[in-house]
């Protein structure tokens, strides 16, 4: 710095350095304008690709659209299942100025539990604050009303609707259909592993029981999509383009709603099972379990409280036609009378003594028939028509085990039924081998002889049992039993279910006109088991009636229902077909408890049967009966 | 020089520079065009926005009749008052969205940063100017601390950007006054070591996460990250022609964040590409150069140091704007000059200019 400084100003010298200064800021001003466009030229045109797809990304969203499930009818068209708009009231958290206040007020208009309330606000702590959350599911009328009328005073609040299931016949249908529920994580889980996530993207429930779960992926239909542009806050501002969704296939049933009804009402508030077949091709007409429950209370998730009470030990969860497990008792003895009749252990004329037991040679334990004093002199019919025990104990001893398992096998025992629901079990038709497997036991010959009449290990379903009845009335065709006849999506209508099995071949044919014949007799004669439930029946019936122990009887004691406890009293169990000459319809029915295969079976079965015939009367009167 | 004899125009009887004034006229109707799009085509917005417009014409207007000398006397009792107002703001100020920069005056609030905005420069150009330049030591330390202490008073409410901002005038005056080139080199030695202890006591938790995201903005896309993504998301998807006025989709579905203030830098480059961000520099560069060549032919030191120091502040706003929105600075809240929605820095700014018209207009007077 200068020592001496001028007292006097030298104006030009500082304004020479001040223009220098100035001209220097000037530069650097340029210079540091062209860094901002050096770096702007980089954004803007050499990674221009990279913005403008990111871009793209922001505004353009893919919003997925739910095919509609597709409908479910009964043969007669009655619709079975179908899909109801359902309003919730939602809410975009984000656009709630005061969420406590606003919920309070909301509290004042539409009832809202705390439980609700709690949900809810835990829902919102878990996503984010565009992202709408429901409030309250399945507003009813009144409620959505109520809110529509004070909405502008809620922004962010909405109503929204979207299609849910119904079944307009609740608890009627429930072990046929099943039902659809919230999709769950494992599902989804499952559903990735299929390639099948995607077609889920938008989809709330599926099939989870039943019917809706064995056609789930008909019934689904294919995920539409719609290209929009959206705001920052994910609100949709425009279309861009729309894939529309394709609807899932409707499903036409083989049941007759007015059958299952009939059913229901018959078996009033005993537990038990009724299947009634379609003679001609397997369809099934009806299948009911007693005691069932409503399906709607699962479709939006049912409560802790209400699923409790479905606990309990008349185990109405259980689908009793195709998982209960009874011992099919007498109404196998006609199929056991043709085995014996094909192995020639016995012919049409071949009479037995029954003096009212069965004793293995040189063993001292007795098997008794259910009349104690017994039947006297007993040939084939007599023994189908009254259900003679000592006949089939004997023919069943002399079989022994392997032959009578091959043949019922090949009636379907111990095998699944086919029936296109996923609820079903094998049962059991007992054999050395399984005996083996089961207990690592060997067979002995006196566990052949309650097999005779199908009792000891030998358990089936009544879908079993009405199979095996319908392969029996076909003289050997094996239509196996469906619930679905066809799948329609606009015009286009696909028959599914009509493969048919190998049949049961006998050696001479006419074994199969004897077992028919005494089970019509079982019907027609005086002294038949099921004569008194069908007197009068304008059809021309056939049958055969079965008493299941549950509990076995010691030696030397009665049965007595009144000292057992009434969960081990007997089932009763009946088999029946009409018309006879040329049948049209099978059924069969269990009835947990309640013992009397004529007396309680029998005349459910009378009443399925008379509500058939008056429904579809029979055109080609003719009958072989007096 | 002008010519004695020629006759006063029009303009400069009205002390206005009329390249400025044309300048300054076309910028405001591209903020119109601009605001009306960023702000999603609210003619309610619009409105607002052209009245402030009019109330800082007016401004501008008014104060470019005061004579410099006139300024000049007012320059002590306007920093007081200012610095006083900013002391007031930090013991019984008005809190808005965590900062506490306003005074409630009862009919209006008020924010004194503002004011300080043309104090401070006027104020250390009054003081180097009233003596020989270059200054000496004494005098640059002098003129350091009146820049000083309103910049740490404003920074504390806190408010960065006008800190920056106040803080750069003041020193803008100091670099024209003619600093030695010595000097200014030992500064700037001694602000790069001063960053490290800055940035660990300095700074407030969200400045430091500003800076932070502003080095890596990709690390917190949905956080802190997210203005600056999308932000360039914006500017680079505009491309060279831009996508059209009206048109921008970040914009326009408001991915982009304080559209119309601090970031409507981006919507310009989305609808307009780099075709219009050109034009808008060249817009500043025009503006600068026309303001600095007012500066260098003021007829005395205080004239020539505030026009400059204002001219080159100017520019700090448009610099630190783009330079935030474009990814090269961390984000602190400085508009675009002249562009942005919002009243009270287009009324400072063009107080600003007001001034340099006075001092472009009263040489003449002088030389009469």
């Amino acid at each position: 710095m200068r020592k001496h400084r001028p007292t006097i100003r030298d104006h030009s010298a500082e304004a020479n350095l001040f223009a220098r200064r100035a001209f220097v800021g000037f530069v650097f001003v340029t210079l540091l304008i062209g860094v901002l466009l050096s770096n702007l030229y980089n954004i803007q045109v050499i990674d221009h690709q990279d913005y403008q797809t990111r871009s793209n990304d922001n505004r353009i969203k893919v919003i997925p659209i739910a095919p509609n499930r597709g409908l479910i009818y009964d043969r007669n068209g009655v619709l079975l299942a179908e899909n109801k708009p359902v309003y919730n009231l939602e809410v975009i958290p984000e656009d709630v100025d005061d969420l406590d206040k606003a919920l309070t007020a909301v509290q004042q208009i539409i009832d809202i539990s705390e439980q609700q309330k709690a949900d809810f606000l835990d829902d919102i702590k878990h996503n984010r604050r565009f992202k709408s959350q429901v409030l309250k599911s399945r507003l009813n009328e009144t409620e959505v009303a109520k809110f529509s009328v004070n909405q502008h005073k809620f922004p962010g609040f909405s109503i929204e609707a979207r299609l849910a299931r119904y079944y307009p016949y609740g608890d009627t249908l429930t072990h046929a259909l099943g039902y659809v529920a919230k999709l769950n994580k494992k599902e989804l889980t499952k559903l990735e592993a299929e390639d099948q996530a995607t077609n889920y993207r938008a989809t709330h429930d599926i099939g989870k029981l039943g019917i809706e779960k064995y056609y789930e992926e008909l019934l689904h239909g294919m995920v539409g999509s719609q290209r929009v542009e959206v705001n920052n806050r994910g609100r949709v501002i425009r279309t861009l383009s729309l894939t529309p969704p394709e609807p899932g296939h409707d499903l036409v049933l083989t049941l007759d709603i007015g059958l299952q009804q009939i059913a229901q009402h018959a078996l009033k508030d005993m537990r038990g099972a009724v299947v009634v077949l379609d003679a001609k091709d397997g369809g099934v007409l009806a299948l009911y379990s007693n005691p069932s429950y409503d399906p709607n209370l699962f479709v939006h998730g049912i409560s802790s409280k209400d699923y409790k009470e479905l606990l309990n030990p008349d185990r109405p969860l259980i689908n009793r036609t195709t998982q209960g497990r009874y011992a099919p008792a007498s109404t196998v003895k006609p199929h056991m009378a043709i085995l014996a009749l094909e192995e020639g252990l016995v012919t049409e004329q071949t009479q037995i003594w029954d003096p009212g037991f069965f004793q293995i040679p040189n063993v001292e334990h007795k098997w008794r028939d259910w009349r104690r004093w017994g039947h006297g002199h007993v040939d084939v019919y007599k023994a189908i028509e009254e259900s003679c025990d000592t006949y089939f104990y004997d023919v069943a001893y002399r079989l022994g085990i392997t032959k009578i398992s091959d043949f019922m096998t090949q009636f379907g025992f111990g095998e699944l039924s086919g029936i296109d629901i996923h609820e079903e079990t094998t049962a059991i038709m007992p054999s050395k081998e399984w005996k083996e497997a089961r207990f690592r036991e060997s067979w002995w010959r006196g566990d052949t002889i309650s097999v005779g009449i199908g009792q000891g290990y030998w358990t089936a379903t009544p879908m079993q049992i009405a199979n095996a009845t319908n392969i029996l009335v076909n003289r050997g065709l094996d239509h196996p039993p469906h619930l679905v006849q066809v799948a329609k999506k606009e015009n286009e209508v696909t028959q599914i279910n009509n493969e048919e099995k190998p049949p049961v071949v006998l050696k001479n044919p006419h074994h199969w006109q004897i077992a028919l014949d005494a089970m019509h007799n079982t019907v027609h004669k005086v002294t038949g088991t099921a004569h008194k439930a069908f007197k009068g029946a304008t059809y021309d019936p056939a049958g055969k009636t079965g008493t299941a122990q549950v509990v076995s009887i010691a030696q030397g004691e009665r049965y007595d229902a009144k000292s057992l406890k009434e969960r081990q009293r007997d089932n009763a169990i009946y088999i029946g077909f009409a018309p006879y000459n040329d049948p049209q319809i099978v059924v069969s029915v269990v009835v947990e408890n309640t013992g009397g295969g004529s007396t309680v079976g029998a005349p459910i079965a009378r009443q399925l049967m008379d509500y058939y015939f008056s429904a579809n009367p029979i055109q080609t009167a003719q009958s072989d009966a007096p | 020089m002008i010519p004695l004899n020629k006759k006063r125009s029009i303009w400069q009887r009205l002390h206005l520079d009329l390249p400025l004034l044309i300048a300054l006229m076309a910028m405001m109707v591209a903020s119109l065009a601009i605001v009306y799009s960023a702000s999603g085509q609210d003619s309610a917005m619009m409105v607002r926005h052209a009245t402030r417009m009019f109330g800082a014409v007016l401004g501008m207007f008014i104060l470019a009749q005061f004579s410099p000398n006139t300024l000049k006397s007012m320059v002590i009792p306007l920093y007081c008052v200012g610095l006083l107002m900013l002391v007031g703001v930090l013991l019984f100020g008005v809190s808005s969205k965590g900062a506490q920069r306003w005074l409630d005056l009862g009919v209006t609030r008020f924010q004194p940063s503002e004011l300080m905005k043309i104090a401070v420069p006027m104020m250390v150009a009054w003081y180097i100017g009233r003596n020989h330049l270059p200054p000496r030591v004494i005098h640059l330390i002098i003129g350091f601390a009146i820049v000083m202490v309103p910049t740490v008073l404003i920074k504390e409410q806190p408010d960065l950007g006008t800190s920056i901002l106040i803080a750069s005038s003041g020193i803008f005056v100091l670099f024209l006054s003619g600093l030695s080139w010595r000097l200014i080199g030992f500064f700037s030695a001694t602000i790069a070591l001063a960053a490290w202890p800055f940035w660990h006591y300095g700074m407030h938790d969200y400045q430091r996460q500003r800076v932070l995201t502003f080095l890596d903005p990709e690390s917190d896309p949905l956080g802190s990250g997210y203005h600056i993504i999308q932000s360039k998301i914006a500017i680079g998807s505009g491309g060279i022609e831009g996508k059209g006025w009206l048109q921008g989709t970040q914009s326009q579905l408001e991915f982009l964040p304080e559209r119309h203030t601090d970031f409507i830098f981006s919507v310009l480059s989305e609808e307009f590409g780099l075709f219009g961000v050109c034009l808008l520099l060249c817009m500043y560069l025009f503006i600068i150069g026309r303001g600095l060549y007012i500066a260098v032919n003021a007829q005395d030191a205080f004239g020539k140091l505030l026009a400059g120091a204002l001219t080159l502040t100017f520019f700090v706003y448009v610099f630190v704007n783009i330079g935030m929105v474009s990814g090269l600075l961390p984000v602190v809240g400085v508009p675009l000059p002249l562009i942005s929605y919002g009243g009270t820095s287009m009324v400072t700014l063009m107080a600003g200019f007001g001034i340099i018209m006075s001092i472009a207009t009263d040489k003449r007077m002088l030389l009469k």
